[in-house]
């Protein structure tokens, strides 16, 4: 009986299941129907629904932080430009559409095509930029023949305004658009081509603080492009502002002092690293670099035999000549080689073996100790120094500045200059180190290089006695409504050990240098601050017939490095005239003239009320009226 | 564990079934997802991981004897009303409702095991309990508690759509296993009011207007209904042939929310058309009609009613889901098995077929 019932039940269970197996056929049977429905019958009104379906993206671009230098005056702000955008999704005939924008707008057709192609890979509701920073006259004309141009939008930016025209603009760079290049970098990974981005300087090194964040407002519109809804919306983040240690008044002097010479010039606050000027000569108008660059001027720039393009402050790499002898005297103080008293006779040419070295002056300086060599610059005491020190001696004491290598400026492609030693050069050439090869890294030459940048540090330094701080650019970086987010502090790189007294002995030479007579760089004296430097002129080729017939590219680099005011040093600063043949006549001036717009800026901050000014720099120091008690005696022959 | 005898038993067409009904799911996701910025790895690579978990868990469900889980399924039960109140309690809050439970390694989600569970513990019921001519109205009183209970703590986090799918797996079940037209006639009568109930105290707004919306696409055509419409545009602007894989327009261009997960079929809908959906129609349709077929091979109770209750899963799973794409049902949150992209998912019906193949593999043991 059990075993009948169950037998009754497991077969009662079977028809069940066959009879729910009907029941999923004809389930799923209705699902293939309802799909039928949709998908066959109804296939071309749901087909040309979702071709009416459309989404649409109104970007609205960040502006870009502002640029400000010390004071707080903006250097670089925004103002508004037009691009000319299309939005692929709305584009029936692409081909009639770029013929109509190339004869409407005169825009370069490959250009147009090229650009499209590139903007290609984001959903096509997405507007793609195809040219930047158009005229209003193209915007009218795109405005009033709308018509004839489906899909093509134009879109506000903001672009870079330079509120002082071409004032540093090596260092503050300019931008461009973000380049396919760069597109493919993880940096620029939420960037999309039509972007702008810093191209160099500081717009680069800070673009990721000044870029801010674009916004937009995602639509949704019919098939005539009438807004239904707003489906997400998202608000543009305007960039951070940096506040630069330059001050700009001093960098407008400073730049204005090169006149139309090539060269390069850092000043530095002695006790911050704080880089109150950076220039770099000539220089270029960013302002153009935001729009399509003019072909004549790029030629213009490129064709400059000074080559405007080069940020020669940052890049620029030469040999540091006489400026370099303080180097090798402090390392002859501090190895014991010499004394204040040690004493050479120079008689115009130094020789070793078969090797005449000549001083510059060929008549000699007669008895020369060190405040003279440096005052006068004689070649020969220091390739008598530099012979018993060696060159890894000098090298060594050139480490403790940390020359050499970059000093991590901030900005991309610092170059680090060379300190040769014997190891380098078996390492570079594979020929030991030659004892005659020496005497010219004494004075500066031979394979010695450095930056304008490693200059200023270095007599800083001096400056200083012994404190080698990182040279900076950025003060501070500030929000849209100035909420402070970033303070960048003194940063002290390394002390050198020389002891205080060889600095001392080293600045009594420099001192010398600009206010003694017979010193080299008498130019760069000022009437009311005692200022200290050191000339240079650097070789560009070894052999010259005379100066007069030397082509401009073969005339020797003129340099001068100085501090001041000289007993409580807060301004340094180094010159490089390229090709300006004497450091005393061609840079000193320069230097003077930006001491000079450096003493003259702060005026009237100490004194309330300010004479009027007629001289200016070195030339007529006597005449002045009265100089300032703290620094009355300037003019006074040195102790 | 396994007897090396059964192996020979392995169902392949169960495990092939699955597996090329997965690889078309994560060959449709890849499509979904293109148009997504994904960070780390893409979408259709960690489904590819998570259908290899799958296979792993489907494994493991299929090494021991079934019959082990009619003595477990009570436990198994209070053990998941415990972690269903522990997620009323302590659970994590995501998108509107309260479903996971973290477990500081992983994330589970309570409900989902629940449909699992909800079949276990019905096929032990109905198993012991022998109702000649049909089940009475007294006699539902027991399944029906032990329903309501969890049911009721599922809308409460609230997510309606396991809900339901529990409610229509121990329907089917109860179905099965047969009903006295009194016990039709009064659980008619009770239903409608405690509906209504439900409807003017239970549901919350949103699930309401999912509701109207189904009813009426266009009374809020940029408001919820959007779904609606955008996926039937999907589906419909398919055609026969289908627009071609990620070629969708509809899809491509995002109209589609959760165009990978709960929305999957439409994305497939919309690039393969309706020969495309066809195939997969007829895939899915010979999953459930071969895991009934299990159940009728099956020659004890207890196996035919899992068997019969974990289809009932999978079917209503790919019936709601497909439907909720196609426009005839309300949109509510019910993935597509093996083809929606998510863990939870694919673990839960993995398991599933593991308990399917555990039934077949053993048919011969009787």
């Amino acid at each position: 009986m059990k075993e009948q019932r169950f037998v009754r039940e497991i077969t009662e269970a079977k028809r069940r299941i066959l009879l729910l197996s009907f029941v999923v056929g004809a389930i799923f049977f209705f699902l293939v129907l309802r799909l039928w429905h949709l998908q066959v019958l109804n296939a071309d009104d749901y087909r040309s629904m979702s071709e009416n379906n459309r989404l649409r993206f109104v970007p609205v671009a960040a502006s870009r932080g502002a640029i400000m230098d010390r004071n707080g005056k903006v250097l670089v702000s925004n103002r508004p430009s037009f691009s000319l955008a299309v939005v692929p999704q709305e584009v029936k005939d692409k081909e009639l559409l770029l013929n109509q924008m190339t004869a409407l707008l005169a825009l370069d057709r490959a250009d147009l095509a090229d650009r499209w192609e590139k903007g290609k890979g984001r959903a096509r509701y997405y507007p793609i930029v195809l040219a930047s920073n158009i005229s209003r006259d193209q915007v009218e004309m795109v405005e009033e023949n709308h018509l004839r141009l489906p899909g093509v939008e134009i879109e506000m930016k903001p672009v870079r305004e330079y509120t002082n025209g071409i004032l540093a603009a090596h260092l503050l760079g300019y931008i461009g658009e973000v380049s396919e290049d760069e597109l493919n970098t993880k940096a620029y990974e939420d960037y999309n081509p039509g972007d702008y981005v810093g191209k160099n300087g500081i717009e680069r090194a800070l673009e990721g603080e000044l870029h801010g964040t674009d916004g937009g407002r995602q639509l949704e519109v019919d098939a005539r492009g009438r807004v239904l809804r707003t489906v997400s919306e998202s608000y543009p983040k305007v960039g951070n502002s940096v506040v630069l240690t330059i001050d700009s008044e001093l960098q407008k002097q400073a730049e204005q002092a090169f006149g139309d010479q090539a060269g390069a010039a850092v000043a530095m606050d002695v006790n911050t690293g704080e880089v109150l000027a950076f220039v770099s000569n000539p220089g270029f108008d960013p302002a153009l670099f935001s729009g399509k660059l003019p072909a004549a001027k790029w030629k213009e720039y490129l064709e400059d035999i000074r080559h405007p393009m080069e940020n020669k402050a940052l890049t620029g790499q030469y040999p540091p000549g006489s400026t370099f002898k303080i180097i090798t005297a402090l390392a002859g103080l501090e190895d014991g080689k010499i004394t204040d008293t040690s004493s050479v006779d120079c008689t115009g040419a130094y020789k070793v073996g078969t090797s005449t070295f000549k001083c510059w002056n060929k008549h000699g300086h007669g008895y020369t100790n060190l405040k003279k060599a440096l005052r006068e610059s004689c070649d020969v005491f220091f390739y008598q120094l530099g012979e018993r020190l060696g060159v890894d001696a000098i090298a060594a004491t050139a480490r403790k500045f940390l020359l050499g290598a970059p000093l991590g400026i901030g900005l991309a492609n610092e170059k680090g200059g060379l300190i040769p030693t014997a190891e380098w050069k078996k390492k570079r050439f594979g020929t030991r180190w030659y004892h005659g090869e020496t005497l010219p890294v004494a004075i500066g030459q031979g394979y010695v290089l450095m930056t304008p940048i490693q200059m200023a540090s270095m007599i800083a330094t001096v400056a200083n006695e012994g404190s080698v701080y990182r040279p900076h650019l950025v003060k501070r970086i500030v929000d849209a409504d100035g909420k402070l987010l970033k303070e960048f502090k003194p940063e002290l790189l390394a002390k050198t050990g020389i002891s205080a007294a060889n600095y001392r002995l080293v600045k009594q030479g420099l001192f010398s240098v600009v206010n003694d007579p017979g010193g080299t760089g008498a130019m760069a004296r000022l009437y009311d601050v005692r200022v200290a430097g050191k000339t240079g002129t650097s070789q560009v080729v070894k052999m010259r017939n005379s100066k007069t017939s030397t082509p401009y590219q073969y005339r020797d680099h003129a340099l001068f490095v100085a501090f001041a005011p000289y007993d409580n040093p807060e301004i340094a600063l180094a010159v490089v005239v390229e090709h300006g043949e004497h450091g005393g006549s061609a840079a000193a001036p320069i230097a003077g003239r930006i001491l000079r717009a450096w003493f003259d800026g702060k005026k009237p901050a100490k004194k309330v009320l300010e004479k009027p000014k007629a001289v200016q720099g070195d030339e007529d120091g006597e005449e002045a009226p009265q100089s300032p008690q703290e620094d009355g005696a300037s003019e006074d022959t040195p102790q | 564990m396994i007897d090396r005898r059964l192996l020979t038993n392995i169902d392949w067409m169960l495990a092939g079934l699955t597996v090329v009904i997965c690889l078309l799911g994560i060959l449709n996701i890849y499509s979904a997802t293109a148009p997504y910025k994904v960070v780390g790895a893409p979408y259709y690579i960690k489904q590819f991981n998570w259908m290899l978990v799958g296979m792993f868990v489907a494994t493991l469900a299929c090494s021991f004897d079934y019959h082990i889980l009619e003595d477990l399924s009570y436990w198994l039960y209070g053990f998941m009303l415990l972690l269903l109140l522990a997620v009323l309690v302590v659970g994590r809050h995501s998108m509107g409702a309260t479903r996971w439970l973290d477990l500081g390694f992983f994330n589970i989600q309570p409900s989902e095991l629940m449909k699992i569970v909800i079949v276990m513990t019905f096929a032990r019921f109905f198993n012991n309990f022998q109702a000649i001519g049909g089940l009475s109205v007294k006699d539902l009183l027991f399944p029906l508690a032990i329903l309501a209970v969890p049911v009721l703590m599922i809308i409460k986090q609230p997510d309606l759509g396991t809900a339901v799918l529990v409610i229509m797996i121990a329907l089917s079940m109860t179905v099965y296993v047969g009903l006295r037209w009194s016990a039709v006639v009064t659980f008619t009568l009770v239903t409608i009011p405690a509906a209504w109930l439900a409807w003017a105290k239970l549901l919350r707004p949103y699930q309401k207007n999912r509701i109207f919306d189904f009813l009426d696409p266009e009374r809020s055509r940029l408001g919820s209904g959007y779904h609606i419409i955008q996926s039937k545009i999907a589906v419909g602007s398919g055609g026969i042939v289908g627009k071609g894989f990620v070629k969708g327009t509809q899809s491509q261009l995002r109209f589609l929310p959760e165009q990978h997960t709960d929305f999957a079929f439409s994305v497939f809908a919309e690039e393969w058309g309706f020969i495309g959906c066809l195939v997969l129609i007829v895939l899915y349709l010979s999953l459930v009609l071969w895991g009934l077929n299990i159940a009728r091979n099956c020659n004890d109770r207890f196996g035919a009613l899992l068997a019969m209750g974990v289809t009932a899963m999978l079917f209503w799973h790919i019936v709601i889901n497909m439907g909720m794409v196609m426009g005839l049902f309300p949109v509510v949150g019910v993935p597509l098995p093996f083809f929606s992209y998510g863990g939870t998912s694919m673990i839960t019906s993995m398991v599933g077929i593991g308990i399917l193949q555990n039934i077949s593999l053993r048919r011969f043991m009787f």
